[in-house]
Order: structure tokens, then C-alpha cells, then sequence
């Protein structure tokens, strides 16, 4: 009985999520009395030795360089083999874009009940149940795994990696590693911008914004705040911003610490996607938009006055001139 | 070419959500049931524009539930596809959904199925893979583009800060999302062919169930929305700095 932990990366670094799980999986461990391990699957760069700082005892790596270009199916089967040679009982992933399809496969193949979107920690008092997000952060559920193996894959930014001290034994893992079937070919990052959903605060803008001339002001705003960029989908479908940066129920889903929500109205499915913010905050001329009865902090007014000194005051506190 | 488009009924988007029974079921008063939106606007309709290409392509669609989701199955069928299963079997977890899936599609064998990129329901995004792992194929997630050349898929699909295009040969299962198709509406021509369009309801496989809905909660109330006035616009900031420690 114990926990393992996946712990994925791109580019040969361990990404933001990782730590995350890392941190969510000692947390588990230490509450069923066990230890957490993580696996790696692939080259990095980074000292794995170091992850030990987030509660894991040991980190398992399968260092060939064809894994570092994901199959999930290659992928699934060394994990669901890694768990049962150490006898893991508890699988964490993060539900981001790669953890959600190797999680569900994994399950599959381990026949091991999935709660995928976990919101937190289980509760192991009497079985073990986990609260997980539903109706796209309408509601929660709450759902009993009843298999002996279990596989959880945690919503990024729902709980705060916590960096102790420690170190972690880094182990090669001696696993049979079958051929990929898929081919990556070409893979184009959006430089120089911070991936919706990993970023702490995301700035978005509406059609209250009028045009893509008019952009400005709200990059400005996420410049000093150091945030990702967002929009609604008629924004996107205008082709004012590009389709990535649509957020809600039929877009990107994002969980920032602030969200920062220029001329939107709020309609339900624009929230559908942003109410698991922490906190949000809402500058719109009409004091009846709909999406002040679901923020934290608003303005009735003009964006376009407002915004600029947002962005002064800002630059004021941070003391960037 | 025989493609397998799996179809779920989810609650409209604008539905107010709801639980009774000591919070443990979803109040279906008052909710209208669409086609989940991926399934429809993404997945249904490439596997149309697929056949549009190459008109000897057969398009199942399958849908795991009970009775209820023959209406859905019929608007699906209004836009595109030959034929229709329905496997006779209320809703228990995703494992249970994609066993009974993966059933029908081992003993047909599809080239290609196509699941939505996560229903709007439950939001797992569990069910592509899993089917995927039960058949024993590739699968390729979050796809915003397909194309087809004789046995190999090109796909584009979204990974975080960017994209990544993939080459895999068939069978394939892929979830879709936008980019990949622009939404239809059935036209009366379709509505009235799918009237007579085979819709087989099957009996379920014999599946475990490994999970189980203790109950739901709905996200406390906000304690209300802090009004600033616009001319002090500093204000704002200092509570976001201060109260919210939001940066
Ligand atoms: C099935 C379905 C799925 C959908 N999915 C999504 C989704 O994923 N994401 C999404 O965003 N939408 C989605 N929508 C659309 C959604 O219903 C709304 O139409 C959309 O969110 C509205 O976008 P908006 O707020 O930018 O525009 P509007 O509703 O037009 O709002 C613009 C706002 O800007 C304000 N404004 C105007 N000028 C100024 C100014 N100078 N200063 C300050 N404020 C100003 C106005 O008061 C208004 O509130 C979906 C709809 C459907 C039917
Ligand atoms: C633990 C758990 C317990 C549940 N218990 C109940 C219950 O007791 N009663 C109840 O009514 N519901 C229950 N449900 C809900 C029901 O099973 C969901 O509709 C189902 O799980 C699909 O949601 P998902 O998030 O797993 O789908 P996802 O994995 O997000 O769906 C992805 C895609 O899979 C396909 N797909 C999804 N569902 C189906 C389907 N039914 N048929 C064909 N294709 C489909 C679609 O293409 C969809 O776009 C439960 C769900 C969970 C997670």
C-alpha cells in the first residue's frame, strides 16, 4: 500500500503541476500512513533528487529518450506496471491535459475506480471518498472509490505545492517500454506567453473591449501583473484573440488565484469556466451584468478609463517605474 | 471505413444546477437535455464531413442509457450517421460507460472513434482513454484538427501553451474540440430520414461498477461582490493587495 505519484514535464523540466501533485500525494500518503513516490517517464534536465522537498521518498524514472514525446498508451502501461511492481495502491495525476488521458487509461487498464477533476484531499475517515468539480464548477461531488486500486487526477491550482526540506532517491525503473504508435511531428508553444492554465492571474477581456485595436489596455494590465491573457468566445470568434484563449463551459477552464474579467457580461457559460478562481474581480459599465453577483471585487464604469490606472496603481505598489 | 461516434445527453448549458433527495440526485425539474455540445459541434459532425469525402464510410453512433436518450439519439441521427446503438443501461461511472463502449466497439471494429472532449456533466474527460486502453489503441485528446491520408491520421491537437501535431496510423480513438468542425443544424431532409434510421437498443455487458455518488454540494455562497466606487480606482488595488493578497 502506498501512493504514486506522476509527475510529468515538458521540454525536459518538470512542469508547475507536478509539484502540485507531488505535494497533494505526500499529503495522502502521511494521512493513510504510508510513503508517495513519483515516476517520470523520459530525459530532463532538472535534479530529480530535488523533489524530494515536496514529501516523496523516492522518485522511480524510466529515463529513455523516445518518452519524452508522449503516447499515452506506451505511457499508461509502464505506469499501471510500476504500480503493481511496487505495489502502489493509490495513482495521482494531474487532470491537465496529458494526466487526464494517461489517468483514464491507467484506470482502465488497472480496472481502478478514477475520480478525475479532484478538488481535494480524500476523505479516508470511513472508505475513501474524493470531492471532485461537476456541471463544469456549478457543483461538487462527491464520490466513493470502491476498488482496491485507486486513481485520483487533481484539478491544477487547487491546492498549493508546499516545498519542505528533503531529498528523494532517485531509481531507475527496469520496465519493458513497447514502440509508440503515434508520431509527434511538430509542436508549436505560443512563446513568450504564460499558459492559461497554469497562470496565477489571467486578465480577460469581452466584447466590452469594442475591437482588437483596443487590446492594449488589457495587456498592459497583464504585463505588470506578470498574467495570462484571456477572452470570451464571441471575442474568439470574432477572431479578436486567437481560439486558444476562449475561457468557459465550451473553452479553456481556468482556476487562477485572480481573475480579472474586462467588459464581460458574466453569462453562465462564460462562468462555467472561471468561478473556480479564488478570487475575481469585475470591471463593467453596467451595474446589472450579471457577472458582479458571482465576483469578489467590481467597478461600475468604463474599462477604458478604469484599466490605465489599474495598471499606474500597480506599477505603483510593485515600484516598477 | 467504419466510424464509431459515442454521444452523450447532458443538461443544457444554461441549466440552473439542483440536487434533491438529501443531495444525492440532480433535481431534473425544469432541466432541457441537449446533445453534449463536443459530441455534437466537433465529433458528429467531422465524422460527417468524413463520409462527405468518402461516401462508402459507415457511421455508428452509441450511446450508453436508458430510454430517455432516444430523443438525443434521434437529433444526432437528424444530422449524420447510418445507424445507432443504444446500450440499455442508466448512467453508474465512466469505467462502466467506457466497458460498454469498448464492447460494442471490439465486436464491430471501428477505424476510428470519436468521443467529445469531455462531457458537461461530470467532466472527466475519462471516457476516450479508457475506451482507448479496452480496444488497445492509440488516443489522441483535445484534437482541433483531423485528417485522413488512406490509414494515417494527421492530427493537431492542443497541449498546454501550445500545440503539437501527431501522426498515427488507424485505429484510432480521438477527442474532439473546437477547431475541428463548425456546428450544424439538421435540416428537415435529416430529420425526417432519421426517423427510419436503424437505432438498435442492446442489452449491457455485465460491468463493475467501481465508483459510487455519495452526494453533491454546491460551491458556498459568495459573500458578495465589494463594491469600489470608479473614481477611486487606487482603492481597488490596495483590497487586492492587501485584503485579497491576490498579487
Ligand atoms: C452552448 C453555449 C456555450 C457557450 N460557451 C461559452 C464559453 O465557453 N465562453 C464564453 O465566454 N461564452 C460562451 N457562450 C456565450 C455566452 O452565452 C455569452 O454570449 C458570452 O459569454 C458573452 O460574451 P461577452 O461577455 O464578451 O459579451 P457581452 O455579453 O456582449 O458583454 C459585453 C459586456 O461589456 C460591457 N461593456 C461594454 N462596454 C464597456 C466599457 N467601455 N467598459 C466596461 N464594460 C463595458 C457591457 O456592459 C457588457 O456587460 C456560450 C453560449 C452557448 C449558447
Ligand atoms: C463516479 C460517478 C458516478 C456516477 N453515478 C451516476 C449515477 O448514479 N446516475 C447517473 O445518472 N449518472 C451517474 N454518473 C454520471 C454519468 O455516468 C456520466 O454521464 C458519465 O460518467 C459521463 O461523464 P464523464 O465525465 O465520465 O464523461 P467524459 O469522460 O467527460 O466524456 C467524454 C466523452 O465520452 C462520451 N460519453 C460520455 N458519456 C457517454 C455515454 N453515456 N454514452 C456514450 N458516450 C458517452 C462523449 O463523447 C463525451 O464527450 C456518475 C458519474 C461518475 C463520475
Amino acid at each position: 500500500m502506498s501512493v504514486l505519484v506522476y509527475i510529468d514535464q515538458s521540454d525536459n523540466h518538470v512542469k508547475k503541476s507536478a509539484y502540485e501533485v507531488l505535494t497533494y500525494g505526500a499529503k495522502l500518503a502521511a494521512q493513510m500512513g504510508t510513503t508517495a513516490a513519483g515516476i517520470i517517464l523520459g530525459k530532463v534536465n532538472d535534479n530529480l533528487a530535488e523533489l524530494g522537498k515536496y514529501g516523496v521518498t523516492t522518485i522511480h524514472q524510466v529515463s529513455q529518450e523516445s518518452l519524452n514525446q508522449l503516447d499515452t498508451q506506451v505511457a499508461a502501461k509502464i505506469i499501471a506496471d510500476a504500480a503493481q511492481a511496487i505495489g502502489a495502491t493509490v495513482l495521482v495525476f494531474s487532470q491537465n491535459h496529458s494526466g487526464k488521458a494517461i489517468a483514464a487509461r491507467v484506470a482502465a487498464r488497472l480496472k481502478a475506480g478514477l475520480v478525475a477533476g479532484a478538488a481535494g484531499l480524500p476523505d479516508t475517515s470511513n472508505g475513501f471518498v474524493v470531492k471532485k468539480t461537476v456541471f463544469s464548477g456549478k457543483a461538487f461531488a462527491n464520490i466513493s472509490i470502491n476498488s482496491p486500486i485507486k486513481v485520483i487526477a487533481l484539478n491544477p491550482n487547487s491546492i498549493s505545492a508546499v516545498a519542505g526540506e528533503g531529498s528523494a532517491t532517485v531509481a531507475e525503473l527496469n520496465i519493458s517500454v513497447n514502440a509508440p504508435k503515434v508520431t509527434i511531428t511538430a509542436v508549436n508553444k505560443i512563446t513568450g506567453e504564460i499558459p492559461l492554465t497554469e497562470a496565477d492571474i489571467v486578465v480577460s477581456g469581452g466584447r466590452g473591449l469594442k475591437g482588437p485595436e483596443n487590446w492594449g489596455v488589457l495587456l498592459d494590465l497583464a504585463k505588470v501583473l506578470g498574467a495570462g491573457t484571456a477572452c470570451s468566445r464571441p471575442v474568439g470568434d470574432a477572431h479578436w484573440r486567437p481560439h486558444h484563449e476562449h475561457v468557459g463551459q465550451t473553452g479553456v477552464q481556468v482556476a487562477p488565484n485572480l481573475y480579472i474579467a474586462l467588459g464581460i457580461s458574466g453569462a453562465i457559460q462564460h462562468l462555467a469556466g472561471v468561478n473556480r478562481s479564488k478570487v475575481m474581480v469585475v470591471i463593467n459599465k453596467d451595474p446589472e451584468a450579471p457577472f458582479f453577483k458571482a465576483a469578489d471585487y467590481g467597478i461600475v464604469g468604463d474599462l477604458f478609463d478604469i484599466v490605465p490606472q489599474m495598471t499606474a496603481e500597480i506599477k505603483k505598489i510593485k515600484g516598477i517605474a | 471505413m467504419k466510424i464509431l461516434v459515442c454521444i452523450s445527453k447532458t443538461p443544457d448549458t444554461t441549466t440552473k444546477i439542483a440536487f434533491k433527495d438529501g443531495n444525492t440526485q440532480l433535481d431534473e425539474n425544469g432541466v432541457q437535455w441537449i446533445i453534449n455540445p463536443y459530441d455534437e459541434w466537433y465529433s458528429l459532425v467531422r465524422a460527417i464531413e468524413l463520409k462527405e469525402k468518402d461516401p462508402s464510410a459507415i457511421i455508428h453512433l452509441v450511446t450508453v442509457g436508458g430510454a430517455d436518450c432516444d430523443p438525443i439519439i434521434r437529433k444526432a441521427l437528424a444530422l449524420g450517421g447510418d445507424e445507432a446503438f443504444r446500450i440499455n443501461a442508466d448512467s453508474a461511472d465512466s469505467y462502466f460507460i467506457a466497458a460498454q463502449i469498448a464492447d460494442l466497439a471490439n465486436k464491430n471494429g471501428y477505424d476510428l472513434i470519436l468521443t467529445g472532449k469531455e462531457a458537461i456533466d461530470y467532466n472527466s474527460a475519462a471516457i476516450g482513454g479508457m475506451v482507448a486502453e479496452l480496444v488497445g489503441a492509440p488516443y489522441l485528446s483535445l484534437a482541433t484538427l483531423f485528417e485522413l491520408s488512406g490509414n494515417t491520421a494527421t492530427i493537431t491537437r492542443e497541449i498546454e501553451g501550445g500545440e503539437e501535431v501527431a501522426t498515427v496510423d488507424l485505429p484510432v480513438v480521438v477527442s474532439c474540440q473546437k477547431g475541428m468542425a463548425e456546428q450544424r443544424i439538421p435540416n428537415m431532409r435529416g430529420i425526417m430520414a432519421a426517423r427510419t434510421k436503424p437505432l438498435q437498443v442492446i442489452e449491457p455487458a455485465a460491468v463493475d461498477t467501481l465508483t459510487s455518488i455519495v452526494g453533491f454540494e454546491l460551491p458556498p455562497a459568495k459573500a458578495g461582490c465589494k463594491m469600489v466606487a470608479a473614481d477611486n480606482v487606487a482603492e481597488l488595488v490596495r483590497l487586492l493587495h492587501e485584503e485579497a493578497k491576490a498579487f
